[in-house]
């Protein structure tokens, strides 16, 4: 198992920077998800960090060692692919067989490695079908399988289930993380879901166009999101959004005036803002509270009914509309006037350059 | 549902009329189509059992097998065979090596690619007979052609390649002919290789030459298959190539099979013993068409 470090990574395409020197230490058996709108260079620092891809400058350290300039293939990682990238012409097992052939394996060597990893991925029945024979649930497996024989320093997953359905998606995904647990390797994991991100990894990395938003546990990235891209990506649906006016603040909080002139005292420092400007405040669905009548009141316009819960979408007089999540057995009709209730300490406020004020209390699970 | 139950006869005599109707539209074209290629192999199947030489009309009447007869022991047909299974196989081997290679050459990124990939094509549009005249007036002659120039130029004698070789220099122009179409269908096939799949074998650790063993040469085998079959069709019947440059000369070294035929037709005027020959022609023409088609259709398959 092993450590990978990025020293100030960049790539360059043409005359285009893609890659905006990104640093991050990845430790041993750590799970590390990407994750960033399509774009945002996820997927080609995953290949700068296989080998498939040049790194215009920086360095990439994998166990300490600057690795740069070896083939991919001599790394010591493996590399689960979108389309899964199967040899179609090779059975399951010569799939699996055909990096430790390469490597001089011995032959006896490499059928008692393939079978033990066919027997953890329930592939022993599929040995001797080709790819075009398998169900995507299986090709994936294989794809793993393949990886995992060649027992490497570090997983490279690029969006890796992007291509099931949803079912097999859930499934395959809580399998991913088991077999994690049991392997205990070092593991990259590239997606643009963020489900798969808050459920599978140790730690976050949220890239938006080459740069790093923010790093971190997933809760900690739900509970304190470091700036306003990274509150709007994380979390579904996602936070919601209206402007303020800041007047000032003490050490346990600060208060901020909405549009309705109502005030809302959050327990986040101010750094060192002047009283007057304007900030925005954010606050996620599920913890906006519903009311019958007091301040911030609006009228609803949609009402989305998922069975477990309901989504209230409310229209502000000011025209702003606000999503509320709320239980599924809400009565509540289209055109109904309704209050919202917004619990200060699940308000986040943003400074004009986006970035979040400090809260004054961390969230137990993101400590 | 009653009512469609009982509207079901009438559209099922329908169906019956429009089926006949089609029948009847498509007859022209078969019954022309069947004229064309039966009367014809028909006509051939009973020249081969007639005495009939244009030159000697004192000599005819039904032969029996003596057409076949002499045509089989004669040694210039085994030679003309020869030749024709030498020819096809040198093309092939010639064409399809040379257009695996050039295909992953093509695949890659290099200045100029549009241009040389033009160019590697164009052979295909030139008429065979155009392409063995220049062939051999242009480049290969020995006094003022392009190759004698060169070999002069530094200080080696001039061959006369359609003199000293003459087979193999046929050869070399049908696989100079058919390279470009090689190409063709294998850069699309090379083209059409998911990226992904190479990454992985990157990552597997294959370089650049495990790569197209494992990876490419594979993902090649159907599109290798076609060309193998389509070529093998027209390679049988060479012919424009031969009488350009050789005649099939000297002697019988560069003649095949198609033009043994013809010079036993419209030079020897031996209408009956060409027609065997046409006979013998259409005969291993199938058991090669069989073989290949069934060797394509089960490499489709897989």
């Amino acid at each position: 198992m092993a450590t990978v470090e990025l020293k100030n990574l960049r790539k360059t395409y043409l005359t285009e920077e893609i890659i905006k020197g990104i640093s991050l230490s990845i430790e041993e058996h750590e799970f590390v998800v990407f994750v960033g709108p399509s774009g945002c260079g996820k997927s080609t620092l995953l290949r700068m960090i296989a080998g498939l891809e040049d790194i215009t400058s920086g360095d990439l350290l994998i166990d300490g060692q600057r690795v740069n300039d070896v083939e991919p293939g001599k790394r010591g990682l493996a590399m689960v692919f979108q389309s899964y990238a199967l040899y179609p012409h090779m059975n399951v097992y010569k799939n699996m067989e055909f990096g430790l052939k390469l490597s001089g394996m011995p032959e006896a060597e490499r059928r008692a490695k393939i079978e033990n990893v066919a027997r953890t991925l329930q592939l022993e029945p599929y040995l001797n079908h080709k790819p075009g024979q398998l169900s995507g649930g299986q090709r994936q497996r294989v794809a793993i399988g393949r990886a995992i024989v060649r027992n490497p320093k570090v997983f490279l997953f690029d969006e890796p289930l992007s291509n099931l359905d949803a079912a097999l998606r859930g499934q395959m995904r809580v399998e991913l993380s088991a077999l994690h647990r049991k392997l205990g390797a070092t593991t990259i994991y590239v997606t643009h879901d963020q489900v798969e991100a808050m459920t599978m990894a140790d730690k976050i990395v949220v890239l938006q166009k080459g740069v790093v938003e923010q790093i971190g546990s997933p809760l900690e990235l739900y509970h304190h999101p470091r700036n306003l891209f990274v509150a709007r990506f994380i979390g579904s649906p996602p936070m919601n959004f209206f402007s303020a006016i800041f007047q000032g603040g003490d050490a346990a909080g600060s208060s901020v005036q909405l549009r309705d002139g109502s005030t809302l005292y959050v327990p986040v420092t101010s750094p060192g803002l002047l009283p007057g400007t304007k900030v925005t405040v954010g606050i996620r669905p599920e913890h906006v509270e519903l009311a019958s009548s007091g301040p911030n009141s609006g009228v609803v316009e949609v009402i989305e009914r998922l069975g477990a819960i309901t989504l209230v979408h409310v229209r502000m007089p000011d025209g702003e509309i606000i999503v509320v999540q709320t239980d599924g057995a809400v009565l509540t009709d289209v055109n109904s006037p309704i209050s919202l209730t917004l619990p200060p300490r699940n308000c986040h406020l943003f400074a004009p350059d986006g970035l979040a004020f400090e809260a004054c209390h961390r969230h137990p699970l993101a400590a | 549902m009653q009512a469609v139950l009982e509207h079901s006869p009438p559209a099922g005599a329908t169906a019956r009329t429009t089926k006949r109707t089609g029948f009847l539209l498509l007859s022209p074209s078969v019954l022309i189509l069947l004229v064309w290629s039966i009367v014809p192999l028909i006509m051939t199947l009973w020249y081969s059992l007639q005495n009939y030489n244009l030159v000697d009309p004192t000599l005819h009447g039904f032969a029996g097998i003596d057409n076949y007869w002499y045509l089989l022991t004669d040694p210039d047909f085994l030679h003309a065979l020869l030749n024709t299974l030498v020819l096809v196989a040198g093309v092939l081997v010639i064409s399809i090596g040379g257009a695996t290679l050039l295909a992953v050459l093509y695949d890659q990124e290099f200045f100029g690619r549009g241009i040389a990939r033009i160019m590697v094509i164009s052979p295909f549009f030139i008429m065979p007979t155009v392409s063995a005249l220049l062939w051999k007036n242009l480049m290969l002659h020995p006094i003022y052609g392009v190759y004698s120039a060169m070999m002069r130029a530094v200080g080696l004698t001039p061959i006369d390649w359609l003199a000293r070789f003459p087979l193999m220099t046929v050869m070399m122009i049908v696989a100079w002919e058919w390279l470009p179409f090689a190409v063709l269908i294998l850069l699309t096939a090379v083209q059409s290789l998911d990226g992904e799949q190479r990454e992985a074998a990157r990552m597997d650790g294959a370089g650049p030459i495990a790569r197209f063993r494992y990876i490419i040469l594979p993902h090649l085998g159907r599109a290798i298959s076609v060309v193998v079959m389509i070529e093998t069709i027209y390679l049988l019947t060479i012919f424009a190539e031969i009488s350009v440059t050789t005649a099939g000369g000297p002697g019988v070294a560069s003649t095949n099979l198609a033009y043994l035929i013809y010079s036993r037709a419209l030079l020897q005027f031996d209408v009956g013993g060409a027609s065997a020959g046409g006979v013998v022609a259409i005969v291993i023409a199938n058991i090669v068409a069989i073989f290949l088609v069934r060797a394509v259709a089960r490499n489709l398959e897989a």
